[in-house]
């Protein structure tokens, strides 16, 4: 199941000689940085799906938004592919180059043009980094929701194309829900203004469109984001079980006794371990699993309902809960989930982090599903989960120096999604299609929709010269992909519609 | 899926619908998709045959533990929200209902949000997934009904304020949220400005602040959420309280401020948030401030292109929700930038190539 570009299934392109683009290039965009060599060009060969890499056949650095607007007129004139890249965080290769085509990196557009905290509203460029722009807010008591974990690290302009989420999204939504205006730039280099300062723009909402189109309609060059009062306080709850579907019951029951925490979220017995070994953060290894439920809010209000939650997990059957004293204590025990990651990271030579979404009473079933490929495959899956909004994060260890481990990783992997696809969910709840999840796009879309999403595609670029090959395959690849699998006769259920 | 009837009339009639369509299609006929029809001021007219929408009704299915229902576009706003009430749940951006046979899927479609909307969300933030049918007559999924799902492009908020221009929206997701346990709303006398001036003080602020208005002197504001903080706050501000029913009044247009004026037209203006007044030659009887400021609702005769300038100016835009018929603006929409109108006709053609979709609902041009 190779994911790289393959132009006999995702679409045949125009072959420039890399002398030639660069030449035209550098005549009609004199100022414009351009890496051509090899060894220049290998940083940017991969984002954060480091499996998978790719040298680009040119980068570009602009400064400006006429370098931007002259480079992708010229692009499109010469039928070459442009594939937008910021921080390079995102998990899915969703910024992972084409070898004939250009990788345009947005991140020297790395200033907060304004923060207003009267109309609490912030103006950045795209490469702004999104935890700089809450403490750009933080002076007048303000902050930027949307908290991706890869925050101190990741850009907005980024976070636009994935609609990046975080912990905090059952509370307090998505970037799509957090970003008011954006300024979006088309392959042809005509400048676009979608959504205002106001709360709603006439017209078709493409400002909802644009948000986690990764790519592939335009290229977003300034980003209006919405501030928010910074909640009174923050407290959090650490409820240990002895049994995980138990945990999973309890989130059902916090939901039910009409509760929104800001952040809500649930480890396994595997995630917990590496997440103590690593961080320290006091976490009880001996339990099955783990629930962190933030309240947040006026001091009043968080009270009670630190009351209420508290007796909603008792009743669950909670072996032990814990309130974190104070700031510190709160802030250690969030340490060790958002470390998760890279705790696991440190249990294995390589993990492979999913990113499905189910309805979350198909959480005790899914769990025995990826149990069980767990077991036949013989590779270890640590779960952590955004409990509260249904997100998953099975992380799957493997060594990719053992022959055949990665693409079995994939695999697992692969099948986990269908697994969220089948229980009624989707195969990406944050991190984006990509390039890694272009196959699994085959199980949740018929083709006649897929077919929808590539009409809108040439709405905004027939020529499919922005980031081509990510977020929706072609049919041709679903073919290729679903006639594999029905070969092998190893769906995990073989009633799922496919073609 | 479990299926909660609402009323015994309660069914999907999609297959039919897709049949009306294709025919629509081969035919070339427009149609004009209908079913309470309580909006049709909203925009401008269609010419079309109709697609009638209100037998396809029903919720189809409701997991309050979820906060998840999705919905037939044709049942009732009014049995909606009082299946959602019995479970203490509620469509967290209180859509306008302009009539009691207003519809789920005509309130998505016209994406009007009531006066929440700048603390909650809009419409087209709870729409998690929909069933369109599409020009050819197919009906589609898109999005789901999990609360975040980034595969694929965003169809379903894109079908949201379309207004049925792209594609017939059949059924719909929401994320659903709970009912506040407390709420309180109080009036206090105060002038525009100062009113202004303290709710972009009050809105740096953590408060449980879900409404806020002015008009003719009196600032009004809704406290929602746990019992301590609304108390504490409804101390802090003082005033008169306020009956709840102002906030639906509002919404649906029935306070006295909107009662017809055949010499004037009603106006939205939308505008960012702490916008100073406009310089426009209206009085401030004639206005009526919602969203804290951001929405404005005016009666006037001024011309159209000179409050639309007033607006653009200001960042934001106007729209006339008096019928041209009934002396209204002939377009009721801001028209958009040539560059964006673009892609808006580029849209239209790839989703409807036929223009068989309520055409020239939104722009005359599609």
């Amino acid at each position: 199941m190779n994911i790289l570009f393959d132009e006999r299934l995702d679409g045949e392109f125009v072959h420039r000689d890399k002398a030639d683009v660069l030449e035209d290039l550098r005549n009609t965009i004199p100022s414009l940085t351009l890496l051509h060599r090899e060894e220049d060009l290998h940083p940017f060969e991969c984002d954060g799906l480091a499996a998978y890499r790719i040298l680009p056949m040119l980068v570009a650095l602009p400064d400006t938004l006429e370098q931007v607007e002259e480079l992708l007129k010229r692009c499109h004139a010469l039928g070459v592919p442009v594939v937008t890249r910021g921080a390079g965080t995102g998990l899915s290769g969703g910024a992972l180059p084409l070898e004939h085509g250009v990788l345009l990196v947005m991140s020297r557009f790395n200033t907060i043009i304004s923060v207003d905290p009267d109309a609490r509203l912030a103006r950045v460029q795209p490469g702004v980094r999104n935890l700089a722009i809450s403490e750009a807010a933080a002076p007048y008591g303000l902050y930027y929701a949307p908290d991706p974990s890869s925050q101190i690290a990741c850009s907005i302009g980024g976070n636009v194309a994935e609609n990046a989420g975080g912990v905090h999204c059952l509370k307090y939504g998505l970037t799509v829900h957090n970003v008011m205006r954006v300024d979006v730039m088309t392959i042809e280099g005509e400048r676009m203004t979608l959504g205002s300062e106001a709360l709603d723009a006439p017209g078709f909402d493409l400002l909802a469109l644009m948000n986690g189109s990764e790519g592939m309609l335009g290229v977003v060059t300034e980003i209006t984001v919405k501030l928010l009062p910074k909640p009174e306080t923050a407290k959090v709850l650490m409820a240990s079980f002895d049994d995980i579907e138990k945990a999973g019951r309890a989130v059902g029951d916090i939901i039910a006794a009409g509760i929104i925490p800001g952040g809500l979220e649930m480890m396994d017995k595997l995630a917990i371990k590496a997440a103590e070994d690593f961080i320290k953060a006091g976490y009880p290894v001996e339990a099955e699993a783990i629930l962190l439920c933030e309240l947040d809010g006026v001091e009043a209000d968080v009270d009670d309902d630190c009351q209420t939650v508290r007796q909603v997990l008792e009743k669950a059957g909670a072996t032990n809960i814990q309130q974190a004293r104070d700031e510190a204590e709160r802030a250690k025990f969030w340490a060790g989930r958002k470390n998760a990651f890279p705790a696991v990271g440190r249990m294995s030579p390589d993990y492979y982090c999913m990113d499905g979404t189910i309805p979350r009473r198909e959480l005790p079933r899914v769990l025995k599903g990826i149990a069980a490929l767990s077991e036949e495959s013989g590779l270890a899956v640590a779960n952590v989960f955004h409990a509260g909004d249904g997100n998953m994060h099975p992380l799957i260890l493997f060594d990719a120096n053992k022959e055949g481990q990665l693409a079995l990783a994939e695999d697992v992997g692969g099948k986990i999604l269908e697994l969220c696809v089948a229980a009624g969910g989707s195969i990406t709840g944050e991190h984006g299609v990509g390039r890694e999840k272009i196959n699994q796009m085959c199980s949740q879309f018929q083709p006649d929709e897929l077919t929808v999403f590539h009409a809108l595609k040439a709405a905004f670029d027939p020529q499919r010269l922005l980031n081509p090959g990510k977020n929706i395959p072609t049919l041709a690849r679903c073919a290729e992909f679903g006639a594999m699998h029905v070969h092998n006769n190893e769906l995990p259920h073989p009633d799922l519609p496919r073609f | 899926m479990t299926e909660l009837a609402i009323h015994t009339a309660d069914r999907d009639i999609a297959d039919d619908l897709c049949e009306q369509v294709r025919s629509a299609y081969a035919d070339r006929t427009p149609l004009r998709i209908v079913a309470g029809d309580t909006r049709a001021f909203y925009g401008r007219p269609v010419e079309g045959k109709d697609l009638n929408m209100a037998a396809h009704s029903g919720i189809v299915s409701y997991d309050p533990v979820e906060l998840v229902v999705t919905v037939r576009a044709g049942t009732r706003l009014s049995a909606l929200n009082a299946a959602l009430a019995e479970k203490n749940q509620m469509l967290a951006f209180e859509p306008p209902i302009f009539g009691e046979a207003s519809t789920i899927g005509g309130a998505v479609a016209a994406g009007l949000s009531g006066p929440r909307r700048p603390w909650a969300g809009a419409a087209r933030d709870f729409v998690l997934g929909t069933r369109i049918i599409t020009q050819e007559g197919k009906l589609l999924r898109f999005g789901g009904e999990v609360m975040k799902n980034v595969a694929g492009y965003d169809l379903s908020r894109l079908m949201v304020g379309a207004q049925g221009t792209l594609g017939v929206l059949a059924d719909i997701s929401f994320k659903v949220l709970p009912i506040p346990t407390s709420n309180h709303s109080l009036r206090l006398s105060m002038g525009l400005k100062d009113a202004l001036g303290k709710l972009a003080e009050l809105g740096r602020q953590p408060l449980p602040i879900t409404a806020a208005a002015w008009h003719a002197g009196e600032l009004f504001i809704r406290l929602e959420g746990g019992a301590s903080s609304v108390n504490a706050t409804k101390e802090r501000l003082g005033g008169e309280p306020l009956s709840a029913d102002f906030w639906q009044q509002l919404r649906d247009h029935q306070h006295a401020f909107f009662a017809p004026d055949a010499a004037k037209a009603l106006w939205r203006l939308s505008l960012p948030p702490n916008t100073s007044p406009l310089s426009l030659d209206i009085s401030d009887n004639d206005i009526f401030y919602d969203w804290g400021g951001s929405q404005r609702w005016v009666k006037t005769s001024v011309a159209a292109d000179t409050l639309r300038k007033a607006c653009q100016q200001a960042g934001g835009h106007a729209t006339c929700f008096t019928p041209h018929t009934q002396g209204g603006a002939e377009s009721p929409f801001t028209p958009l930038n040539p560059v964006v109108e673009k892609y808006h006709r580029n849209l239209k053609t790839e989703l409807d190539a036929h223009g068989i979709f309520n055409p020239g609902r939104l722009y005359a041009a599609f």
